[in-house]
């Protein structure tokens, strides 16, 4: 069942040049046009189904808040159209229309009428909310007393008092100490299992990795990509890099994963190997053993200066480990077309078991976010196996070591 | 669409009233005298004006010789004022003070300027009703004539509500209509016998006072309460034609505007 559909939704926002521009526009409306027409959103299309859960991600002014603001219903699409089965509830401002002088419940009930409850459903709703804002005997107290991580406990436990079929989240919304922030995402958690749909927005991949079932990424107004999690997320990291959807480059590799490619393209990787010990190119590797990583490079255009890193992630995108050339100590300077680099990581291979996805990247200097000239998520998949050693769980090697005493009681 | 409207106040009468009901417990929640400063105010204003206009100055109503009959005059263009001017002077701000509700929440909008009006008509009826066992503390009450005040107060109300919200929405787009309006709303009080009595004023102003809507409004409140006396029906039909017309200009404008509105809070 779809729950939310989206048809080629735009938002424009008008910017007259004067005051009496608008004025002279509404006065006389055979008049040319006075105003910029400045698109926030063009031509998004989206069909979200029951019980899915959607990453809405996008660098700062994409027009993620201005999407969740039509879906929300508070600003009118200019063009498109946008159909809802089911009620929304957003978690986007907490704590709207608290009123300090008034008590905790006093205001939950008002929360709850703007929600549109009426207050025989609130009566009924209010032992549950209090129970879950946790903030005991303070509920009869002004909320101007209360510390902000009851007043947004308090408003969290309002807002999600009833299963909404449609729930909007913005990560922005830090809710209290860790511990409340851990029981009011396995709230979130409960509503989805019990078929609530998602929308998430967010920078942080584990968040939107662990949770997200598809990823929309948008990129000045526009959908720039929608797919698996991991897929859109390398995309939307490449994106951060390079600012140009046209640099980014997604294919699928030999080992039928997506690999992303951006950056300017000054210098390029050619090669990634994994080697063993004994200098054998390998696809998988003993847990505990040495293994090099080598990476070929080659230099299209002149450049000053250059930083090499990779990292490894794991299955679910997660990063278990990165480091560069800079970090090394190692500078690489004044580059010339047509040399090729040649890369040695060394390192011991102390991951658990698993498939393991290499990224590497180029770039000017520590962080790639200047001048990337090369970004590559999953240009080497390797697995870890371990026959050898242990068998542990997890995917860090501590290499534990047992000692172990029986003491009597002493009679 | 007027039916769709109706429905979401209905919808969320809950919201409404508890918002009546918190605005008027803040207003006095701090206060050592609470609700006793909703009179207060009122009230010395009608001491300054009689003061100064029935002692000081020696106005004399026509036919009426005696201080409290000017008090009663008074009252009665006075408070009914207050009601409109409340009405106008809040709802044109109803949607700027609220900006941040209507940015972050969905709720209908036009339950905004009804809590305004329920607002004003609470403030009202408390003043008034004071104002009422008043008259009859002292022996005047019109007695049932006084039902003749129901619908022109439906009359100004209407009026007061169309001209706030047109001026509500139009403030949002162009903010020099708040500062405007409070002036305009001064002129408008001192260009309505209320103070004083519409005979002091010379023959020649009289005609324009035929496009003072408020001037029909304010002299049938005085022939009810004053002389007791039902009021000439006739005289309120243009100030009811213009209340109608003003309202459902007021409609026209939120249809159109009211989506653009949030992009502009």
């Amino acid at each position: 069942m779809t729950i939310l559909r989206i048809q080629n939704l735009g938002k424009a926002y008008k910017r007259y040049f004067s005051h009496w521009a608008r004025l002279a526009e509404w006065c006389l409306p055979s008049s040319p046009p006075r105003h910029h027409v400045h698109w926030a959103l063009q031509d998004v299309n989206c069909e979200v189904q029951h019980g899915e859960a959607i990453g809405i991600v996008g660098m700062n002014g994409a027009g993620k808040s201005t999407l969740l603001k039509i879906i929300a219903g508070t600003t009118q699409p200019t063009t498109g159209i946008i159909q809802m089965n089911g009620r929304v509830a957003a978690l986007l401002e907490l704590g709207m229309g608290f009123h300090p002088d008034f008590t905790g419940r006093q205001n939950v009930v008002m929360a709850g009428q703007l929600f549109g409850f009426l207050v025989d459903e609130i009566q009924t709703l209010l032992p549950e909310i209090e129970a879950f804002a946790e903030i005991g005997d303070y509920i009869e107290q002004p909320v101007r007393t209360y510390s902000s991580g009851m007043l947004m406990r308090l408003a969290f436990a309002v807002a999600t008092a009833q299963r909404p079929d449609l729930l909007i989240v913005d990560e922005a919304l830090s809710v209290g100490d860790s511990y409340f922030q851990h029981k009011s995402f396995r709230k979130i958690r409960t509503f989805r299992e019990e078929g609530t749909t998602l929308l998430l927005v967010s920078h942080d991949r584990n968040a939107i990795q662990s949770i997200c079932d598809r990823v929309i990424v948008l990129h000045e107004g526009k959908v720039v990509k929608e797919g698996p999690a991991e897929e859109a997320m390398d995309f939307y990291h490449a994106l951060l890099a390079a600012r140009d959807v046209n640099l980014i480059r997604q294919e699928r590799n030999t080992f039928g994963k997506v690999q992303t490619v951006s950056g300017g393209g000054e210098i390029t990787v050619a090669k990634v190997r994994l080697l063993t010990g004994d200098g054998k190119s390998v696809e998988a590797v003993e847990t505990g053993t040495n293994v090099r990583l080598e990476i070929t490079a080659r230099v299209n255009k002149p450049v000053e200066e250059a930083v090499m890193g990779f990292m490894i992630k794991d299955r679910f995108g997660q990063i278990m480990y990165g480091i560069n050339s800079y970090r090394l100590g190692q500078a690489i300077e004044h580059l010339s077309v047509g040399e090729q680099l040649v890369f040695c990581f060394e390192f011991v291979m102390n991951l658990g078991k698993g498939n393991y996805s290499i990224t590497t990247a180029i770039s000017k200097m520590d962080s790639h976010l200047s001048d990337n000239y090369e970004w590559c998520d999953g240009g080497l998949i390797f697995s870890v196996l371990n026959t050898r050693k242990v068998d542990f769980v997890g995917s860090v090697s501590l290499n534990a070591v047992l000692s172990f005493q029986r003491v009597s009681p002493e009679s | 669409m007027v039916n769709a409207q109706l429905k979401a106040i209905w919808s969320y009468r809950g919201f409404i009233w508890g918002s009546v009901q918190r605005e008027f417990q803040s207003r006095y929640r701090n206060s050592l005298l609470g609700s006793f400063w909703a009179i207060l105010t009122p009230l010395a204003t009608i001491l300054i004006y009689t003061i100064i206009f029935s002692r000081l100055m020696q106005v004399r109503l026509p036919g009426m010789n005696d201080t409290l009959a000017y008090s009663i005059y008074l009252c009665a263009g006075i408070l009914t004022w207050g009601l409109f001017a409340e009405i106008i002077g809040r709802c044109q701000t109803v949607f700027l003070d609220n900006a941040n509700m209507i940015k972050k929440l969905t709720f209908p909008r036009i339950c905004l300027p009804v809590i305004v009006v329920l607002n004003a008509g609470v403030n009202f009826l408390i003043i008034f009703g004071l104002f009422l066992s008043f008259l009859v503390l002292v022996g005047k009450f019109p007695g049932w004539v006084i039902l003749a005040l129901t619908p022109i107060l439906i009359v100004q109300i209407a009026l007061a509500i169309g001209l706030g919200v047109f001026l509500g929405i139009m403030n949002v787009f162009f903010r020099d209509v708040g500062q405007f309006v409070g002036i305009v709303l001064q002129f408008w009080f001192w260009f309505t016998p209320i103070v004083y009595p519409a005979s002091v004023l010379p023959e020649y102003i009289q005609p324009w006072f035929r496009l003072n809507p408020m001037v029909s409004v304010v002299a049938a409140y005085q022939s009810i309460l004053l002389y007791g006396q039902w009021p000439q029906w006739s005289t309120l039909v243009p100030a009811t034609l213009i209340a109608i017309s003003v309202c459902l200009l007021a409609i026209a404008l939120y249809w159109r505007r009211a989506g653009e509105m949030v992009d502009e809070i």
